[in-house]
């Protein structure tokens, strides 16, 4: 009985490795690389440490507390609290939450902006010069001179509507996908361009196929590999970018944690005792973060391409 | 003959770097201003770093010593009624200049100098900022080459406005003749090198970086100056340059350190510098904002005081601004964000001491329950939220300040403390060259006071606060019709305090003049206009070879740089 059992598995597991689907295929190249292996594993630890973190560990990431500046590790807080007596544990927990919703909902955006505006020049040739043209104008503005502009003239609207934190949120989430789209759809373009020109699609072509149909069903499978790595690498990019504009006293209220405010505020008090901690906390935060997406990114191109995978 | 050659350049490069050393090491004095310079003329810009630049080279007749003395400066003598310089009855007052002052480009000083001064920053179109100091003035006349007489359109008991500190100094009449009026912002030339009777001369400037100045050959005091060159050196924050002083001793000063004071005294202990405090007039306060500031207004009505039909949907409520000013824990502020450079007080007035009120000193106890008290007398009741409200009017509060780590720190503190008063705060920054940048068209200036709280720093120059006083009177409400020109920014205004103010302005014994500029201080903070919480003193950074050097709480902190030496 045992051995029948044993037996049909190792049949299924035989099917497997002779039939495999195109998932399973990515998912095995996936497996051998250990650098994804490692970045998954430490994505996945951050995600669910600040998703899970604040319901477990319920201090408030802003009351202040005089009775406890500037303190070491200790069992009330395990990672110190800063020079207003915030708990540290508390503020990295909810930062984190920011920052990867931020990065998260920021990647969404201009994937969808890139990708839109990337096939729909490559596929209408009518509409390719003016929407490459627009892509250059994006590119050649200066980035952080722009947010700054942007901040200031809807800061205000946004903020009646949606509260400070959630008008703040959108703002940001925006002004980050709508200056980081360029090199998605620049890439993806360029693969729309080629694809469009295969066999398959001609033959599409030939028999009638709407444009629609032949972009949904022809060109966005085959050229996903690119636009998931675009989608690692926007996540790292939109965090830093949060980053840098807390880091610059701009973005969200002063006293709303942030992985970058929290970079700020320790950044100002270096040289100080204990202060050190309040650095390296948030800066290895971000930057464990933004290298295990990379490193996903780099092997998810690796493991879908099956040119670069079969080498 | 070659070798000879060699020998007579090796010499030459021996003494010339022989030469340099010297003077980068003792004979440059470098000086660091974390906000730069932008110009060198006073009459034009409102910011302080500017007129401390400028005060190294232009001069005002009379300056405030380091114990907030009047003393001479280009006058021989401060005027009295004793030696005749102020008469009876007080409607004038007499300056003998010292003859012997030249300026830099040797042609002597004279009252024509002072005369065309006041012209210049009293002409209508020039937007000086020192106009204020000649309110009352009826006109300056020169009685002699060395003699000035000020009169005054009414008996003055202050007459030291005009001419005395270095917000005020003498232009000299012959560069900027041409500069009056509409022409005073495009004389570049004259407002960035003018030409003074102080220790140093400008050599170059370049705005909002660096401002380079050799020793001035005709100053008027033999030997000195003592330093060749002085540079200072503009950008950066607060903790980079007091860096830069106490730890890595690249500069000899650095200026207004707003710090944590855990940050300051771990930089201490490089043991290169010190750091220097004194108390002047500095108090930071909670600006209340009495108008509406609703985003929805249009820029015509929005925090504009319309002769008060324009008011605060809650902050016009006594009662919530005692409350707020009632939770407020000044000590625990001073602790964290201030140490030995700060003191809670509870009034805007904090020194010099006679002028300082004592019947306000109970806000230094914090006081929740009593606050809370109030609120609920006043019909403020908790929502589910734990959020006060009255008739669908939430205590939810914007407060805004300059973007410094103290100031942010000091936002949170008290915004946890209004927490438990019921009252919501959503706290906001903003860079401080925006903020104190008193452009006209941007949104987030001061003096718009697009929120309902915003804290800063005020003072007054000088050991009287005659002039101070006359800031909340209700014309001085900054708003469309005067360009947000105006430095009652809290929109206070009450008939009683004019009526008050006018009394003093016909008050002539001393001590009585004291009783009311005290009772006028007590208004302000009574009415909650202002809620006064620390009495800040000035900070500075110095290296341990400078000598000379006094810091000064009234004046420009640069008042007596010809004074200073360096000893290794």
């Amino acid at each position: 009985m045992a051995l029948e059992k044993a037996a049909t598995a190792a049949q299924s597991i035989q099917d497997a490795r002779e039939n495999p689907s195109p998932w399973m295929i990515v998912w095995i190249a996936l497996k051998n690389h250990k650098g994804a292996l490692v970045g998954a594993g430490v994505f996945t630890f951050i995600v669910l440490v600040v998703l899970i973190g604040p319901f477990i560990y319920t201090v408030d990431p802003i009351l202040t507390d005089s009775s406890a500046l500037s303190q070491g590790i200790s069992w009330n807080h395990p990672l110190g609290t800063d020079n207003l007596g915030r708990d540290m544990l508390a503020r990295m927990l909810s930062g984190g939450r920011i920052a990867l919703a931020v990065g998260f909902a920021a990647m969404l955006l201009s994937l969808f902006v890139g990708t839109a505006i990337g096939v729909i020049a490559g596929y209408y040739k009518r509409l390719d010069g003016p929407l490459m043209r627009l892509t250059d104008l994006f590119l050649a503005l200066p980035l952080l001179p722009l947010l700054l502009v942007i901040i200031m003239l809807f800061r205000e609207t946004l903020r009646s509507a949606f509260g400070p934190e959630m008008g703040i949120f959108f703002l940001i989430v925006f002004v980050i996908g709508i200056t980081s789209w360029m090199q998605t759809a620049r890439i993806v373009r360029g693969e729309t361009l080629a694809l469009k020109e295969r066999e398959f699609v001609l033959a599409a072509t030939s028999m009638g196929t709407s444009g629609w149909h032949i972009i949904t069903s022809h060109i966005l499978p085959n050229i996903l590999s690119p636009i998931m790595v675009s989608a690692t690498l926007g996540i790292a990019n939109a965090i830093i970018t949060e980053s840098t504009l807390s880091f610059l006293g701009l973005g969200f209220p002063p006293d709303f944690p942030t992985w970058g405010r929290l970079l700020f505020d320790g950044a100002s008090q270096i040289g100080t005792e204990g202060s050190t901690a309040r650095v390296i906390w948030p800066g290895l935060a971000i930057s464990l973060t933004v290298l295990s997406v990379n490193y996903i990114g780099d092997a998810l191109r690796d493991a879908i391409d099956p040119r670069v995978r079969n080498k | 003959m070659r070798r000879f050659k060699t020998i007579v350049l090796l010499t030459f490069a021996v003494v010339f770097l022989h030469s340099c050393s010297l003077d980068f090491s003792s004979k440059h004095l470098k000086l660091l201003y974390w906000q730069a310079p932008s110009m060198l003329n006073p009459f034009l810009s409102s910011g302080t770093k500017d007129m401390e630049a400028a005060s190294i080279v232009i001069e005002p007749l009379a300056r405030y010593d380091a114990n907030a003395n009047r003393i001479p400066i280009l006058a021989t003598k401060i005027p009295t009624i004793e030696n005749g310089g102020i008469p009876e009855d007080r409607r004038s007052i007499t300056w003998h200049l010292r003859e012997d002052v030249v300026w830099s480009d040797g042609t002597p000083l004279t009252a024509h100098d002072v005369v065309f001064s006041w012209q210049y920053c009293t002409h209508e179109e020039a937007g000086c900022t020192a106009k204020d100091s000649f309110r009352d003035v009826e006109q300056v006349v020169a009685v002699n080459d060395h003699t000035v007489r000020i009169d005054f359109v009414k008996p003055n008991p202050f007459p030291f406005g005009p001419f005395v500190g270095s917000i005020c100094p003498v232009l000299q009449a012959e560069q900027f003749k041409d500069c009056l009026g509409l022409r005073a912002q495009e004389c570049t030339r004259e407002n960035f090198y003018p030409i003074g009777t102080g220790p140093y001369i400008v050599d170059r400037f370049r705005a909002n970086d660096t401002v380079v100045y050799r020793a001035n050959p005709r100053y008027r005091e033999e030997d000195k100056p003592f330093f060749r060159k002085v540079v200072i050196k503009g950008g950066g924050d607060a903790p980079s340059a007091a860096r830069a002083v106490l730890q890595t001793g690249e500069f000899d000063y650095a200026w207004n350190l707003q710090i944590e004071p855990e940050v300051l005294s771990s930089m201490r202990e490089s043991g290169k510098g010190e750091v220097v405090t004194a108390f002047g007039s500095q108090v930071e306060r909670i600006m209340v904002n009495q108008t509406n500031n609703d985003a929805s207004l249009d820029s015509d009505t929005r925090s504009v005081f319309m002769d008060g039909n324009n008011p605060h949907p809650f902050l016009s409520d006594l009662s919530v601004r005692r409350a707020l000013s009632l939770a407020i824990d000044r000590q625990v502020l001073v602790d964290i964000g201030y140490g030995i450079a700060g003191e809670p007080t509870c009034n805007v007035i904090s020194l010099p001491e006679q002028y300082v009120s004592k019947i306000n000193d109970d806000c230094k106890i914090q006081d929740i329950e009593e606050a809370n008290r109030i609120l609920d007398e006043a019909g403020w009741v908790r929502g589910t939220d734990g959020i006060r409200a009255k008739d669908g009017v939430r205590l939810s509060l914007l407060y805004q300040t300059s973007t410094n780590s103290v100031r942010q720190g000091t936002q949170s503190l008290i915004k946890d403390m209004w927490q438990q008063i019921g009252v919501e705060t959503e706290l906001r920054n903003i860079d401080a060259a925006v903020f104190f940048g008193s452009d006209a068209g941007s949104p987030d200036t001061l003096q718009k006071f697009y929120a309902d709280v915003q804290m800063y720093t005020n003072s007054f120059e000088g050991n009287d606060p005659s002039n101070y006083v006359e800031g909340w009177q209700c014309e001085n409400v900054p708003g469309p019709h005067n360009q947000w020109v105006g430095v009652n920014i809290s929109r206070g205004c009450s008939e009683e305090y004019d009526m008050l103010l006018e009394t003093l302005s016909e008050t002539f014994d001393p001590a009585q003049r004291i009783v009311i500029i005290k009772q006028l201080n007590d208004m302000v903070v009574q009415n909650y206009w202002e809620i006064p919480l620390i009495h800040r003193a000035r900070v500075s950074a110095k290296s341990n070879s400078l000598k000379g050097f006094e810091l000064n709480g009234w004046d420009s902190e640069l008042w007596n740089i010809a004074d200073w030496y360096r000893e290794e």
